[in-house]
């Protein structure tokens, strides 16, 4: 019983921190001034809704009669979740060094409230645009809710599993810093936000495949408007990369952490 | 009680490893006082954040039976873009203690007025040395540790940690590390003097002096 209650004890305290870290956060992105902590989800909304009029204006939606609407929205979003959380991890101790003179302070938890808060940002911009747009009538209700949650939920897994490898990988390789901005440029076209699977000629469609969000956002979009083109996704092999990415990041996380100096 | 056993600690610089710390070993029992003596770079510091647990041990372990502070140094343990309310509030929230019955009472000994709701980056040094204790002095423990914060700051703020700590909280452990002589003999039951990553324990202050002097010389 002793174990039980220590892990009780020791899940309490870790929320704590999270929580605070968290807070700590969102005060030091956002602040005070204007609209404050509403930035969390205006930006990415802002950035949503550029694309979308972007992509709308050039009609830019290969093979397809579909909305371009829907694809922006299903799209962009879905690249704002997975993209920006590795991209917020990446030296992500450094500013927080002083606070890990606080023993219950470790790096995890400052990887996990900033892994949260970017989702939450993207979670609630994709929903309150989702709820906006449907409003108006410019998209329609979603086929099956729970395979749009359930794609969400897999890109988010993805996003954070890559953001605590690179943010742990950060720490011991300067080079991360550097190749995460090229690579994540580059991974953008690749990721299948701008276009269906089904639309690329079928050598195309198997090296597009290999990358994992690909997966998610088909699997999403399968759940948005499944019945208007065929989606290709295999969320077993999704899953396995996350978890092996998973894997890879508490690995190289255990290393770093016992030799975070606080500063 | 706090027990260190066998202790040390390698760090890895671009000039490969270098030890700070060598098997080190010490005990500090509720309410005793020890000072930890050595010269700059002797690896006090470091001693000190292993046992707040803020750092893990190379090698060894450090068990800990009483409640122990981060270390109370100048600098550190706190966040220059948040405002000193701000990291009140957060180091309350890490320790599970409600912040809102803090305030006056940090409010009253840093004395910060309406610098209390601005950024950390804009205080001087002597404005950072007062948050910083008052703060430590909101949440409460059976050990302090005592990295030189008491050093800075002009001899009032001297006089009312003084107060804080060996007046209202006599009866907690604390470990002080101190250059001041005075300071240490003053309050410290024991001693532990540091001699490149070396630890000697002595359960006299004027004995550990009279090492600690012998070696330096």
């Amino acid at each position: 019983m002793d174990s039980v209650a220590a892990l009780r004890e020791a899940w309490v305290i870790q929320r704590r921190v999270i929580g605070a870290l968290f807070l700590r956060e969102v005060l030091t992105r956002f602040g005070r001034h204007n609209i404050g902590f509403l930035w969390l989800f205006v930006e990415p909304m802002l950035f949503t809704l550029g694309v979308t009029a972007l992509w709308t204006a050039t009609k830019s939606l290969h093979g397809s009669s579909l909305s371009i609407v829907t694809f922006a929205i299903t799209g962009y979003s879905s690249v704002l979740l997975w993209r920006n959380m590795p991209a917020r991890c990446i030296g992500a101790l450094q500013p927080n060094l002083s606070l890990m003179f606080h023993r219950q302070v470790k790096a995890m938890d400052i990887y996990i409230a900033r892994i949260l808060l970017e989702a939450s940002g993207a979670t609630v911009s994709f929903v309150v645009l989702s709820i906006v747009f449907l409003s108006i009538g410019w998209i329609q209700m979603p086929e099956d809710l729970l395979k749009v949650v359930g794609g969400w939920l897999m890109l988010a897994w993805f996003g954070a599993a890559l953001a605590l490898l690179m943010g742990s990988l950060s720490e011991e390789y300067e080079l991360v810093d550097k190749l995460w901005h090229p690579l994540s440029y580059l991974l953008f076209p690749m990721s299948g936000a701008a276009f269906l699977v089904d639309a690329l000629p079928p050598p195309m469609q198997n090296i597009v495949l290999l990358l994992p969000m690909v997966h998610g956002i088909e699997y999403l979009r399968d759940g948005y408007f499944g019945s208007q083109f065929t989606a290709h996704h295999d969320i077993a092999y999704m899953t396995l990369v996350c978890l092996g990415l998973t894997l890879l990041g508490l690995a190289q996380l255990r290393k770093i952490g016992r030799a975070v100096v606080p500063e | 009680m706090i027990d260190i056993q066998n202790v040390t600690k390698v760090y890895e610089t671009r000039q490969g490893a270098r030890t700070v710390l060598r098997n080190a070993s010490l005990r500090i029992e509720r309410h005793e006082k020890v000072g930890i003596l050595g010269r700059n770079g002797a690896g006090k510091s470091t001693m000190v954040r292993l046992i707040s647990g803020a750092e893990q041990p190379s090698a060894g372990r450090i068990e800990r039976k009483m409640s122990v502070s981060w270390p109370l140094a100048f600098g550190g343990a706190f966040q220059n873009a948040l405002t000193g309310l701000d990291n009140l509030r957060f180091i309350c929230r890490i320790y599970g203690v409600d912040a809102e019955d803090k305030i006056a009472a940090v409010e009253d000994f840093s004395e910060l007025g309406i610098y209390l709701r601005e950024p950390l980056r804009t205080y001087s040094a002597g404005m950072r040395a007062r948050l910083a204790f008052a703060i430590s002095m909101a949440i409460e423990f059976d050990c302090f540790l005592i990295d030189e914060v008491v050093a800075v700051g002009d001899s009032r703020f001297r006089e009312r940690c003084h107060t804080e700590l060996f007046e209202k909280r006599g009866d907690r452990a604390m470990i002080i590390v101190s250059h001041n002589r005075e300071y240490v003999k003053r309050h410290c039951d024991k001693a532990a003097v540091l001699i490149d990553g070396v630890m000697t324990a002595f359960d006299d202050v004027d004995e550990a002096y009279e090492f600690y002097g012998r070696s330096v010389a």
